[in-house]
């Protein structure tokens, strides 16, 4: 399961952001915050080809010593980031991709709530549970 | 240098090249065999064979080659490759010995020189005892050779030769020394690179053979050690394929090796050896993807084999270096041509190398102990000064068993390590490594990745304690994270770089960081926050701050009396801090309370403050400078004495100023140029915190976006809240300052249209509501400028309407001079204006005066205006003229004799929309002269509603002598009008109608009658008929009379008779 997940706005500012509590926090926040370079640049790539528009999900962004990074892309260009520990080899492709999809349809949940204003961090605990639910359980 | 320890070793990472040692040149004092020998090493492009030649004195000693053991049964390996090995081969050892000799075929004393030259080869040969290196002579000769076969002194004597040096033919060179030395030289170095190919390939076949005398269980060693030796051997006959193999096969028996602790730097090294030249292959068979495989397979199978606890950082240390040259390696490759990707480039090779450099700065940290003795004697010192196999340790060299032989001297060994280590200098290690990281990264467009290593490279300046250069690293990626909105990162940084301001002892920049750690950007608890606040006050007091809290207590001792030298220095206690750049604690806001103010208005300008510290935060002096500085003495406000100015944590706070605009500065903007705040008081240590503009900083305009969308800003408590709502608030940063609002009432009166030539009257009335006299009332009166531009031409304005203006008369008729007007007086002034075209025009009446007036108990001079523009509709023509002329009879006529009278009529139609009066016409005529004397205008006083029409007649006659068949200009015709509502002394306009131009024609003949007017029944009615002949000659006439029934017919009937000319004939 993952150990960081976070929602990025259009502008490239966090809206929300949760890492396993064990580790150290900052060190998450660096790894999304680098791991945008290669969205920008994916999201860059996808707008030369049209064909490509649906496919929301950027895939493995880049592996690092310990950890590997995917990203997904809203149409909105909200972006998603979700890191696995690289020793967690047990995840599929497949699995990462549901992650994502499940995190969409929680994040649209958050911005149908007439009181979230769009572009402020996200504070629901709907959506809170959702990304616990994906997260590395830690005793 | 101690780093040097994991440093790869230069033969190892250079290009190997077959070894060929040239003897018997004599390079210093002879000039041939200088050129010679500058010919086989200048220019030696990539199209040269891979040789690399040395110049050897012909009795020089090669290394001793061992006696070659028939049996490993008894051997056991002491070590897997010894250090000198590489370099034997590559610089020691030549695949080939060539000899230079002088010696020309026809030599006359051929026999004492061939027999010297036996001896040397002998020489060479004796030095090479027990190798298998080649020996070839070359001859350097003066003669240019026969081609083969010609010469038979030649072949006979080589053969000779060959049999006394005991050489074969293919051994035997000649060096003819003439010009194309270079053409031969390059001959010579290819066959000396078949005899390298040949001994090479013997080399590695002698290897190979050694195999079947090993065992698995004792020559474990053994295996490796051989495999990278003709893995090396291949790479120097440059077969990189084989070469690749053997390296693979090797790296995979180092891994089969039995490992523990005592030799398992000796496995790493070799791995990581054998690891650098599988890699360097692959980019050079340009299959980069197996070199980054290779790579990561290494670092999977290394990344665990820690070795020694105790000496845990050299593992981090090894794992560094091996990400390191993986990354120089790449990059190489990346200069000859490959390319690489955002995803996969050196960058993250180095930053990796970094990141271990890290763990090993933080191991050797725990591990190394300071203030140990270095143990005696030391177990470091080896006899040779070096170790003779690669990756083992000094004090037991060749000890291949599980445990350390002894325990006593492994500590100390151990220990002395351990001392060295403590002499790395880590941070610039790594930072190295991050700079290098930081370049690939620029290169492969990564901005983020680039800042956060820049990150790292600021933290560790700031743990090497180069304060001043982690500041500016950091100052420098700040920004980067402050516009990307990532507050915890900034908040990260910013700690970091005020413990660097604190240790410096930097009191701006430490206020600039105490300022934006308070402010809102920053995701620090609040009793940090509370902590940094009274540290901040305290700096503000001219005191010590408190140490920032993870600091080093040896430097925060040295930082404490850094502070207290600064706090001492009296003078240059001013800090000027420009807040736009930062999130500061205090946010600033200003706004005019108008876009635009009168000048009889006071300007009304709010600066709202608003303070996000958890403390109540004074300041003594508020100011806000203008565009024009000249008002900056009323936007100041000052604590004075007990009420000092406080900002409540979280509260905003509003301060009013208000001045009165100067009249100069009508019609011009008056701008926020900045606002300045002032923390501390002279006594102390002042701080101005100062915002361009209207205030804001780095994160308010987006937090004004926000708040735009956001829904509270409907929500139903806004009209409840007392406060604004800080972040809809807008800036207004300039305001226009406009003229007084004139109490004047300007009425214009007029009735449109205009009608062409008209002195249209717009009478202006101009009444007073001002309260006192309003001076030097002036009336700008005409045309508006900025329209159609033959407008200009085509009316004229004017203020005197007794007469018909002439063309000379201006459209625009400015400041004319109205006088004072008192309190309720009125003004009245007719303008006049004449339009010569028709068209549609707009009048501008602009009526400006100056009044005194007093705001807020200032006495100022207004000057107000105010201004009217009517339209004056497009003007009707006024009225159209019809001219025809007709006979007596009243029929058209298409020609006039001449000298026959004829009728003009004219009509004059009015389509203008009010009566006219037409007061007379006239005819003024050119060629033609009234029949009739002048008389009075038919037209006189004849008034014409729209559309009516006034005819008149006039008798004409062409006079005689006019040339016939001509057209001619009749004249003009003239009528002066007036509306008939404008009053009798208004003067008249006349309107001139050019007349018909007729076509003249001449007649011989001119018959008339003369009727009586009436005639009664049964009486003779005379009718007398003139006949006149126009012509000079005598014409003949006939006349016939055809009676009518209604009259009886008396007279000649059908006279006959000679006209003379200009006589008349009357019948009766």
């Amino acid at each position: 399961m993952a150990v960081c997940i976070a929602v990025i706005a259009k502008e490239n500012y966090p809206l929300y952001i949760r890492s396993v509590p064990s580790q150290n926090e900052l060190k998450f926040h660096y790894t999304v915050h680098t791991s945008l370079d290669v969205v920008e640049e994916k999201v860059s790539a996808v707008g030369k080809s049209l064909a490509d528009q649906r496919e929301l999900y950027l895939g493995l962004l880049y592996p690092t010593e310990d950890y590997k990074v995917y990203g997904y892309v809203t149409n909105s260009k909200v972006k998603f980031v979700i890191v696995v520990d690289s020793s967690n080899t047990s995840l599929r492709d497949n699995e990462i991709r549901s992650m994502f999809r499940k995190l969409h349809n929680s994040f649209t949940d958050v911005m149908c709530n007439p009181f979230y204003n769009p572009g402020d961090p996200i504070l629901s605990k709907a959506f809170n549970g959702i990304v616990s639910g994906m997260m590395v359980q830690t005793s | 240098m101690a780093g040097s320890q994991w440093e790869l070793p230069p033969e190892l990472c250079c290009r190997p090249m077959a070894f060929v040692a040239l003897t018997g040149l004599d390079v210093v004092y002879n000039a041939v065999h200088r050129a010679i020998w500058d010919a086989f090493c200048a220019n030696r492009r990539a199209d040269r064979v891979p040789i690399s030649f040395k110049v050897l004195p012909g009795d020089h000693e090669y290394p001793k080659c061992r006696t070659k053991r028939t049996s490993y049964e008894w051997y056991i390996p002491k070590g897997i490759l010894k250090t000198g090995w590489m370099n034997k081969h590559l610089n020691l050892v030549p695949a080939l010995v060539v000899l230079f000799y002088e010696l020309d075929w026809d030599d006359p004393q051929w026999k004492e020189k061939q027999s010297e030259c036996a001896t040397k080869v002998e020489i060479v040969r004796t030095s090479l005892q027990g190798r298998n290196t080649k020996v070839a002579v070359v001859l350097i000769q003066k003669k240019t050779p026969l081609p083969p076969g010609e010469d038979l002194v030649a072949s006979e004597r080589a053969s000779a030769l060959c049999n006394s040096c005991d050489l074969s033919g293919k051994s035997l060179f000649v060096l003819p020394h003439t010009d194309h030395l270079v053409g031969y030289i390059i001959r010579l170095e290819n066959a000396f690179y078949e005899h390298a190919q040949t001994y090479y390939y013997t080399e590695i076949r002698r290897v190979k053979s050694h195999k079947e005398f090993l065992n698995k269980t004792t020559h474990q060693l053994l295996f490796v050690r051989h495999q990278f030796k003709m893995a090396f051997l291949s790479e120097l006959k440059q077969d990189t394929q084989n070469a690749l193999k053997y390296y693979r096969a090797a790296y995979s028996l180092v891994h089969e090796l039995r490992a523990h602790e005592t030799n398992m730097l000796e496995i790493k090294t070799m791995a990581g050896f054998i690891n650098y030249k599988i890699c360097r292959l692959c980019f050079q068979h340009n299959t980069p993807l197996d070199a980054i495989a290779q790579f990561r397979k290494h670092i999977d199978l290394c990344k665990k084999k820690i070795g020694s606890a105790e000496l845990a950082y050299e593992h981090s240390a090894w794992m560094s270096k091996q990400f390191q040259s993986f990354g120089e390696l790449f990059d190489e490759a990346i200069k000859l041509g490959l390319t690489a990707i955002q995803t996969q480039n050196p960058g993250f090779y180095y930053q990796q190398a970094a990141c271990y450099s890290q763990d090993r700065k933080q191991m050797a940290q725990q591990l190394c102990q300071a203030g140990m003795t270095y143990p005696s004697p030391d177990p470091l010192d080896t006899q040779s000064g070096g170790l003779d196999f690669y990756g083992q340790r000094p004090w037991r060299q060749g000890h291949q068993s599980i445990d350390p032989t002894d325990p006593e001297k492994e500590k100390m060994g151990i220990l002395a390590l351990q001392i060295k280590e403590t002499d790395v200098p880590h941070s610039e290690l790594i930072i190295a490594l991050l700079s290098n990281a930081v370049a690939q990264f620029k290169k492969y467009k990564c901005p983020r990745m680039k800042s956060h290593l820049m990150v790292q490279m600021g933290e560790e300046y700031y743990h090497a304690k180069d304060y001043t250069k982690a500041l500016k690293l950091l100052d420098y990626v700040m920004c980067d994270y402050r516009t990307e909105r990532w507050w915890p990162l900034l908040t990260a940084i910013l700690t970091t770089a005020l413990r660097c301001a604190y240790l410096m002892a930097s009191v701006k920049d430490y206020v600039i960081y105490c300022m934006e750690l308070l402010g809102r950007a920053s995701t620090l608890k609040e009793e940090q926050k509370s902590r940094i606040e009274k540290n901040l006050f305290k700096v503000l007091m001219n005191k010590v701050p408190e140490a920032e809290a993870e600091c080093d207590p040896a430097s925060v001792s040295a930082a404490r009396s850094l502070w207290t030298d600064r706090m001492a220095l009296s003078g240059s206690n001013e800090v000027m801090v420009d807040m736009q750049d930062y999130i500061p604690f205090i946010q600033c806001k200003a706004r005019f309370q108008s876009p635009s103010f009168h000048v009889d208005q006071p300007i009304q300008l709010q600066v709202f403050l608003r303070a996000d510290c958890p403390h109540p935060v004074s300041f003594s002096k508020l100011t806000v400078s203008l565009s024009n500085q000249e008002y900056n003495q009323w936007c100041v406000a000052e604590s004075s004495g007990q009420d000092s100015m406080t900002l409540l944590p979280g509260k905003a706070r509003c301060y009013d100023f208000s001045f009165v605009a100067k009249t100069e500065d009508v019609g011009k903007k008056v701008e926020m140029t900045g606002v300045e705040m002032m923390l501390g008081s002279d006594s102390g240590r002042c701080v101005f915190l100062s915002w361009r503009g209207a205030g804001g900083d780095a994160a308010s305009t987006q937090e004004a976006l926000q708040a735009s969308r956001s829904s509270r800003r409907w929500g139903r408590g806004a009209e409840a809240r007392q406060e604004p709502d800080w972040d809809s608030l807008t800036l207004q940063h300039s305001t226009m300052i406009i003229s007084r609002v004139p109490k004047i009432r300007v009425q214009l009166c007029h009735q449109p249209p205009a009608l062409t030539n008209e002195m249209y009257c717009i009478s202006l009335s101009v009444q007073s509501q001002e309260e006192d006299v309003a001076r030097d009332v002036k009336l700008t009166a005409g045309l508006k400028p900025g329209q159609e531009a033959g407008l200009g031409q085509s009316t004229h304005v004017t203020l005197d309407g007794s007469s018909v203006c002439d063309d000379n008369a201006p459209a625009l008729l400015t400041d004319v001079p109205l006088g004072d007007l008192k309190p309720g007086e009125k003004l009245e002034k007719c303008v006049y204006m004449k339009c010569v075209s028709t068209g549609p025009r707009v009048f501008l009446f602009h009526v400006a005066y100056s009044i005194d007036t007093a705001v807020e108990g200032r006495h100022i001079v207004c000057k107000c205006h105010k201004v009217e523009s009517p339209y004056v509709a497009g003007k009707t023509c006024m009225c159209v003229c019809v001219c025809v002329c007709v006979c007596v009879q009243f029929e058209p006529l298409e020609r006039v004799a001449v000298d026959i009278p004829f009728l003009l009529m004219t009509d004059v139609v009015s389509s203008s929309p009010c009566p006219l009066l037409l007061s007379s016409s006239c005819l003024q005529l050119q060629t033609i002269t009234s029949n009739t004397p002048q008389l009075q205008s038919q037209l006189q006083q004849v008034v014409l509603q729209t559309g009516e029409c006034a005819s008149e007649c006039f008798c004409l006659r062409c006079p005689p002598g006019t040339s016939s068949s001509n057209t001619v200009a009749t004249g003009q015709y003239v009528i002066s009008w007036r509306r008939k509502s404008s009053g009798a002394d208004s003067p008249l306009i006349q309107t001139t109608v050019s007349l018909p131009h007729v076509i003249l024609e001449s007649v011989p003949l001119y018959v008339y009658a003369d009727l009586p007017s009436f005639g009664r029944v049964r009486e003779s009615l005379p009718v007398r008929y003139h006949i006149e002949n126009r012509t000079a000659q005598v014409q003949e006439v006939e006349i016939a009379v055809d009676p009518s029934d209604a009259f009886m017919f008396s007279g000649l009937k059908q006279p006959q008779g000679r006209q003379p000319d200009d006589a008349s004939i009357a019948a009766a």
